[in-house]
């Protein structure tokens, strides 16, 4: 099976993507780690509002055999969170860059990713 | 490891249909296809087939078979008649479940032996090998290991009988549900049993390797779904049945377990009598009950039971219910609080979470 690495991202050790514009992180999960999930049920994702520090668990994914907590992969402030895709969790898989995206967060223009990948660099580690 | 696991001998099919493989009671087994989700919908609208290959099998043969084996069972086997089968359990001393089993009565020898077959899990096969032969002699019921010789493909569903009946001969619908009868498949011998693990009628296939791959193929190109051990688990748990391992285990009793409808006190002696005797008059302690959660949270193996604030019992089987469309699960709770419609808390990573005890089973295919 061959997935999708937007070369545009950056991805971190735990799956998350990050799509960095500005002062607006927005995050979600590639396309390799829902595949290893299998059918989404159920998605858990922070309050607006919340502050995150890089790292935190910030929220979860349910598989029908597996749930991955998910993490803050930056310092910030939740903006928006997709309540769409989390209404609909089984259609995450379907475009997990662009309308599979969780979560949009507020960081200040200096922050940069500890641990970020390329896409390169994540497509070789998780294919091995 | 891999390389440590025994595949089955349909591991070049599995592997052809790009199947995600996990090691299962010491076995390489297809988890799922083409999705967990698709293939348990199959199953309860079409027809799914699963290889279950991996399943502990020993052929039995010897005069008296049923009361050599009485012994070691809680459940009456004088009465079954040939062609007939029954589910059960094999008990320690403290009544505790060693593992459940089918026992299939096939009938008898020309000189008047008995013959038959018992069916036991996977993880448990050497274990339950070990317990029967400590209290049987192997040539005495004429025992004979097959687990690794023989192909078992369970088709199931409401098209399964249907599509079965295309390539054998034998008319299936004739054998009703718990029994059993041998015959052929693909012009090949066969053995076919009535049963299964998923609440769907259907078939359990045993034939010889070579036939088992000609079978998989010809099901599949039928348009049969296959389906791995992710659907499996989801399918039995909408049906309530116990997995072993996680629902029951050498200390769970049939009467905490939900399967005293299998326990006959009087129907002899045997191992675990005494404690059974005593927990019928007492009542069981806790009770394995049905859990339908509240909310989206699933709850899942080893999650603790809580009744204000205090855990009182824990979650032993739980995933998100494909039919239902919610979140299911079996638990371990004190039998004051196992009556359905009882209100009590999940917690779930560090969060309590509303669940309502239900009546079981979650699911009960329609009449036809």
């Amino acid at each position: 099976m061959s997935f999708e690495y937007p070369e545009n991202l950056k991805y971190m050790d735990s799956h998350e993507y990050v799509r960095l514009e500005g002062d607006v992180a927005t995050i979600g999960i590639s396309a390799f780690a829902i595949d290893q999930l299998g059918d989404i049920v159920f998605i858990e994702l922070p309050e607006v509002g919340d502050e995150l520090s890089q790292g935190e668990t910030m929220g979860n994914i349910e598989s029908v055999k597996a749930v991955e907590d998910i993490y803050a992969p930056i310092n910030g402030t939740v903006l928006e969170c997709n309540t769409d895709i989390a209404d609909s969790p089984e259609e995450l898989a379907a475009d997990p860059y662009g309308s599979g995206w969780l979560l949009k967060m507020k960081v200040s223009v200096s922050e940069t990713i500890d641990q970020a990948m390329t896409a390169s660099e994540y497509q070789a580690k998780v294919e091995g | 490891m891999a390389d440590s696991l025994k595949p089955t001998p349909l591991l070049v099919q599995h592997q052809q249909l790009k199947a995600r493989m996990m090691g299962f009671g010491g076995w390489n087994m297809p988890v799922q296809y083409e999705g967990i989700t698709v293939e348990h919908q199959s199953v309860r609208q079409k027809v799914g087939m699963f290889d279950i290959s991996h399943m502990g099998k020993f052929l039995l043969q010897g005069d008296h078979l049923r009361q050599q084996l009485q012994p070691l069972v809680p459940s009456d086997l004088s009465q079954l008649e040939p062609g007939q089968a029954k589910y059960s359990v094999f008990l320690n001393e403290q009544a505790g479940i060693i593992d459940d089993l089918i026992f299939y009565f096939e009938g008898f020898t020309a000189s008047g032996a008995e013959i038959g077959k018992l069916i036991v899990n996977a993880s448990t096969t050497a274990k339950d090998k070990a317990w029967l032969l400590e209290h049987v002699s192997a040539e005495a019921i004429g025992f004979e290991d097959v687990s690794d010789a023989l192909v078992l493909i369970a088709v199931q569903g409401p098209d399964a009988i249907a599509t079965l009946q295309r390539f054998t001969p034998t008319e299936l619908t004739t054998i009703r549900n718990y029994r059993h009868q041998s015959g052929t498949i693909l012009a090949q011998p066969a053995w076919f049993a009535r049963t299964g693990y998923t609440g769907e009628d259907g078939f359990e296939v045993m034939v010889d390797p070579e036939t088992g791959k000609k079978l998989w193929q010809t099901l599949l190109d039928a348009g049969v779904t296959p389906c791995g051990l992710g659907a499996r688990d989801t399918l039995r748990l909408e049906a309530a049945m116990a997995l072993y391992g996680q629902d029951i285990n050498d200390t769970t009793t049939p009467y905490e377990a939900g399967l005293g409808w299998l326990v006959n006190l009087d129907q002899g002696e045997f191992i675990g009598q005494d404690t059974l005797k005593k927990q019928k008059e007492e009542g069981p302690p806790r009770k394995l009950v049905g859990l339908e959660m509240q909310g989206r949270h699933i709850a899942r193996h080893d999650y603790p039971i809580l009744v204000n604030d205090q855990a009182v019992g824990i979650v032993t089987s739980g995933s998100f219910s494909p039919t239902l469309g919610k979140a299911i699960a079996l638990a371990y709770v004190p039998t004051a609080y196992a009556k359905s419609g009882t209100e009590i808390m999940v917690l779930i990573r560090n969060k309590p979470q509303q669940a309502t005890v239900a009546k079981k089973p979650f699911y009960r295919r329609p009449k036809p």
